[in-house]
């Protein structure tokens, strides 16, 4: 059986964690093997997802939180970002792509998560707030789910 | 790298060389106070080439957004030049491709102001 790895960490609302938390995601999907390209798309995809819940969650107060994520799942690897926010729909999230929206200065955060993630969801975190998880499948030949023969033992990492 | 802006006028255009990130913080701050400046000194016609950022999130293109309407607002006209592979794919992915003038050689940009 393959087993999943974890790491957890708390970043503090202020500017620093989006820089931050974008170095770690990077390393991360290093670790876990993905290509100079997708390891960009990764991180970016993650300042992305801190940046909202810097600006838009948390609305940048330093008292609260934000939670990030990630799990080395056998076939792919799952970011979390956590905010103590008040949620919000992603079906609400207007289309940056409309006409209407062209020339808005914001709102496209989400949408580039959604281009460089396999899979994006918005659910409600255990404490309110918004729990954007993204997930980026490994490519064939770093998929242990895929690899014939006795899988690789990971002991789990949880804290 | 830290953002960095460098002005020249070039046949009555502001060139201005970019480098660094255009990222949320910094980066954006100082575009926005670059251009706010350029067009307070009566700059109409810019050209920003990009040929020297490495990098920008959706801030930074928030950014070049909201500079594109305060020129147009003040009668003027704004230029990309020499975009990095990625920020034009950026911009691609977001339609602003077909919003922004993008040129890969400075004469063209140059004579399209005329």
């Amino acid at each position: 059986m393959a087993l999943t790895r974890r790491i957890e960490v708390t970043l503090e609302t202020q500017l620093d964690s989006v820089d931050l938390g974008e170095q770690i995601a990077l390393r991360v999907a290093g670790a876990a093997g993905f290509d100079e390209e997708e390891r960009h798309k990764i991180g970016m995809a993650v300042r992305e997802g801190i940046i909202n819940a810097y600006q838009y969650g948390n609305r940048q107060q330093r008292g609260k939180k934000i939670f990030l994520n990630f799990e080395l799942a056998p076939d792919r690897l799952i970011v979390e970002v956590l905010d103590q926010g008040t949620g919000f729909d992603l079906q609400q999230i207007p289309d940056p792509l409309a006409e209407e929206n062209l020339l808005k200065t914001s709102g496209r955060g989400i949408f580039l998560i959604r281009c460089f993630m396999d899979e994006l969801d918005v659910q409600r975190g255990p404490h309110g707030g918004a729990r954007l998880i993204m997930t980026k499948r490994y490519p064939p030949h770093l998929r242990s789910d895929l690899k014939p023969g006795p899988h690789r033992e990971t002991p789990r990492r949880s804290d | 790298m830290s953002f960095q802006a460098t002005p020249r006028l070039a046949d009555g255009v502001t060139v201005v060389e970019i480098s660094g990130r255009i990222l949320l913080g910094e980066g954006t701050a100082r575009l926005r106070q670059l251009l706010r400046d350029l067009l307070a000194d009566g700059h109409r016609h810019i050209l920003l080439n990009l040929a020297g950022v490495s990098y920008i999130d959706s801030s930074g293109i928030g950014e070049l957004v909201s500079g594109l309407a305060a020129v147009r607002s003040h009668g003027g006209e704004l230029k990309l030049l020499h975009l990095h592979r990625r920020l034009r794919d950026l911009l691609q992915l977001t339609r602003l491709y077909t919003v922004f003038d993008v040129h890969t050689d400075e004469e063209t940009a140059l004579r399209s102001f005329r």
